[in-house]
């Protein structure tokens, strides 16, 4: 087996079963595992604490059982996962769990957490382009640094949190520049395997991620570039999950050049900036961050973002992953549509339902959208 | 005003609220500036720079209740919205394309002359408060964005864990000032400080005068029946920082208490139930749960409403002003929630509450089995479940809603045994 075969194998299997990923991670490091639920929170004081940040984004489930007396069939499907799997005690190993409040949805699910672990809520400013927004969240990541302490029993402090947003960037820098080599190799690169590279970062220790990510980087900059005959798009939306919607695009010789996942490219599309103050620091990353429905964004700039992006991957379209019941999403796509339509770009909606049992639909979709080209 | 003498509330609440809309298109064919505003964002800044405001949620909910709402839906799902987000949204921002189509093509759009909710005018400006959700945020972006007007927005974040923080007040302060600014640029004169002292006095006026108003409800039996609760806070969204709120609530006051000293009340001696309704009203369908309720005996005396635009504050401190918007009860933490709810039904002698799970407010109904099994835990109070949809006519089971509200009337019967 190549390097890259053995990288891309070891990622898959991370993202594949989360639960033995942490086993390890925490086998080797000794560290407690602190639950990250969607989109957006300050993680880096969760590494500053000593503890593994463990990304909760739910799962491809068909079973929604339980969740069902406590969450109407109208929100979201990661949200449903994710209440399904607190009330099975998936969540009871983790000594707490961060959520944050972008949208109604999910102020409502740091109200009603059933698993054992302590939940620590917290709200990000919408009026962004104020200083007192940065100074109200600052405020906020204060009460997360101290729930956290009381959680874990550490004292964390300014310079472990400092250490930590070194670790963060690094991470991201490391993330941003294999996706753009990646989208040169799409016979490497499958839309599969990059979405398990993505989504592994979420269960290993970051400084681990890193280092797996430039070799792999390194190792797919020394391959020479293949002319790619299939075609190229750009996912935007919360998740391209599960892994079948994924498999349909690779069927079809689809690859992913780019993407505006939040579960993905948001989440390293903006590093933490220079600073003395480190909760500050974290405060200014959330004002700098662009181009996403759940962070206010006065002129749309997420539209001309996407566009923008067309042109620099050179894809043949853009693929809308519409999270069933999403609102912040549903909101922005039919301003999104209009200008892919008046910019003759083309573009297809696929609803996204962690919870779908037949993609047959999405494939007969995909494959007459692949037709029309 | 002697046109107003001898006028009833409920007269005065006609001639006001059109009185409203049709100086707002008067205004904005004379070119001044028209504001679109969500129902419970800081109405101070805007009145005081004599802009005329306009409530999307109002204007949505009386197309709704006019059972226009289904021809805007239409047309806004077949722009790309999805049936799944808040019905106001979709209705006004259909309305709004057919606006706009209007003004560039000169020709009134067939669905716009139809529609039977009042005539708005496109805004200049709007303004936003999260304080009632998130989705407000999305719609008013698209809103600013299709219509390339500024956008002020009041962040009143969720308030996790009661009480409000202090940092929370200060930060809602700075964009309070930020607002003032936006307006000082976009009206190019400067703000009135003096005028806006006396703006804030009215609104304490008005807010004091629904306060007397709809406290009747706690008064056994009750004079006002609920459903008139939905009809006049179409005013107090409306016309909090104007003397009509303050007049008509007062009026509206005298009345019931005229009517509680006569003995009389709002069922003519019918009043076997006193419930509360958690939740937005079904506009379509107002009629239907107002009888469907009345057959029953079902008095509706308790509601979250009163208390949403009950914005007290000194007048002058703006931390405190920011701190009376930033407590609508749907934006603060469970505990508070059950406290509010608890209080509804303690203060209106409620023995029986619904709650509305509303397809278009994933807020107003994603805790509302947590908040229902510790509220009756709580007073001991019985409740049902319906599902609805505040305009969306689509969403809503006359059939279900019956026998919910058959099957509380049932459990109320038995607990007075």
């Amino acid at each position: 087996m190549s390097k890259v075969e053995t990288i891309l194998a070891n990622m898959k299997a991370v993202a594949a079963n989360p639960k033995q990923a942490i086993a390890d991670a925490q086998a080797k490091t000794g560290k407690a595992a602190v639950g990250v639920l969607p989109v957006y929170a300050p993680e880096e004081i969760v590494y500053a604490a000593g503890a593994l940040p463990v990304g909760c984004w739910g799962k491809a489930t068909k079973n929604i059982s339980k969740a069902r007396t406590y969450l109407p069939a109208f929100a979201c499907s990661i949200m449903q996962s994710i209440m399904e799997m607190e009330l099975e005690g998936v969540y009871d190993d983790l000594k707490a769990v961060l959520v944050s409040s972008p949208c109604d949805t999910l102020k409502c699910m740091g109200q009603k957490w059933k698993g054992k672990c302590p939940v620590i809520q917290f709200v990000h400013p919408q009026n962004r382009n104020l200083e007192s927004a940065n100074v109200f969240l600052v405020e906020e990541y204060k009460l997360v640094r101290k729930a956290l302490e009381e959680a874990l029993g550490v004292t964390i402090t300014d310079e472990a949190i400092n250490k930590a947003i070194d670790v963060y960037n690094e991470n991201r820098q490391a993330v941003r520049k294999f996706l753009e080599v990646a989208a040169d190799y799409p016979q490497v690169i499958d839309p599969v395997a990059r979405h398990a590279i993505m989504k592994a970062r979420f269960f290993m220790d970051k400084a681990d991620h890193t280092a797996a990510i430039k070799e792999l980087t390194a190792e797919l900059e020394a391959m020479p570039k293949e002319a790619w005959k299939g075609k190229k798009v750009i996912l935007t939306g919360i998740t391209a999950e599960p892994d079948e919607f994924l498999e349909i695009l690779k069927e079809f010789d689809i690859a992913v050049v780019a993407d505006d996942l939040a579960q993905e490219s948001r989440q390293v599309r903006v590093d933490v900036p220079e600073g003395d103050e480190p909760l500050m620091r974290l405060a200014k990353q959330w004002q700098n961050m662009y181009g996403c429905s759940l962070a206010t964004d006065r002129d749309k700039d997420r539209i001309p973002m996407i566009c923008d992006m067309v042109e620099k991957y050179g894809a043949d379209a853009v693929i809308y992953c519409q999270m069933k019941f999403c609102d912040p999403e549903e909101f922005d796509y039919p301003l999104l549509y209009s200008k892919m339509e008046e910019k003759e770009i083309r573009n297809l909606m696929i609803e996204i339902d962690q919870q779908a049992s037949s993609f047959e639909q999405i494939r007969t979709r995909i494959q007459s959208f692949v037709e029309m080209f | 005003m002697s046109e107003l003498e001898g006028m009833t509330a409920k007269q005065k609440l006609a001639y006001y609220q059109e009185k409203m809309y049709q100086d707002a298109l008067d205004g904005k064919a004379k070119g001044e500036l028209v504001c679109w505003s969500s129902s419970i964002a800081p109405c101070e800044f805007c009145e005081v720079m004599g802009i005329h405001m306009i409530y999307p949620e109002n204007h949505a909910a009386a197309v709704g209740a006019k059972h226009g709402a289904l021809a805007m839906i239409e047309l806004a799902e077949r722009r790309g919205y999805s049936l799944d987000i808040c019905s106001y949204a979709r209705i006004n921002l259909a309305y709004m394309d057919l606006l706009v189509e209007e003004a560039k093509t000169g020709v009134t759009p067939k669905e716009l002359e139809e529609c039977p909710g009042p005539r708005i005018p496109l805004p200049d400006v709007i303004i936003t408060c999260n304080n009632i959700c998130n989705t407000l945020l999305k719609w008013y972006e698209n809103l600013a964005v299709e219509l390339n007007i500024p956008y002020i927005i009041i962040d009143v974040p969720y308030v996790h864990h009661w009480p409000i923080p202090e940092y929370t007040k200060e930060y809602i302060a700075d964009q309070f000032e930020y607002a003032i600014k936006q307006l000082e640029d976009l009206c190019g004169k400067p703000f009135d400080r003096q005028k806006f002292i006396e703006v804030q006095e009215q609104c304490q006026r008005s807010v004091n005068a629904w306060d007397r108003a709809m406290g009747m409800a706690c008064t056994v039996p009750s004079p006002l029946n609920g459903f008139d609760m939905f009809n006049f806070m179409a005013l107090i969204v409306c016309a909090r920082a104007k003397y009509a709120a303050e007049d008509t609530f007062n009026t509206l006051a005298d009345e019931l208490e005229a009517k509680a000293a006569r003995g009389e009340d709002a069922f003519k001696g019918g009043e076997k139930f006193r419930i509360a309704w958690e939740g937005i009203a079904c506009w379509p369908y107002l009629s239907h749960t107002y009888k469907s309720l009345k057959s029953l005996g079902c008095n509706m005396v308790g509601s979250t409403y009163p208390g949403a635009w009950s914005i007290h504050y000194t007048v002058g401190n703006m931390k405190e002003m920011g701190a009376g918007y930033c407590k609508m009860y749907s934006n603060t933490c469970l505990d508070h929630k059950v406290d509010v709810i608890s209080d509804v039904l303690t203060s209106t002698s409620s023995t029986g509450i619904t709650y509305h799970l509303n397809r278009s407010c994933k807020l107003m109904s994603f805790l509302n089995v947590e908040t229902a099994e510790i509220v009756k835990e709580r007073t001991g109070v019985p409740y049902v479940s319906f599902d609805g949809d505040q305009t969306d006519p689509r969403n809503f089971s006359p059939a279900q809603f019956d026998t919910r509200v058959q099957a509380l009337a049932e459990i109320m019967e038995q607990n007075k045994k």
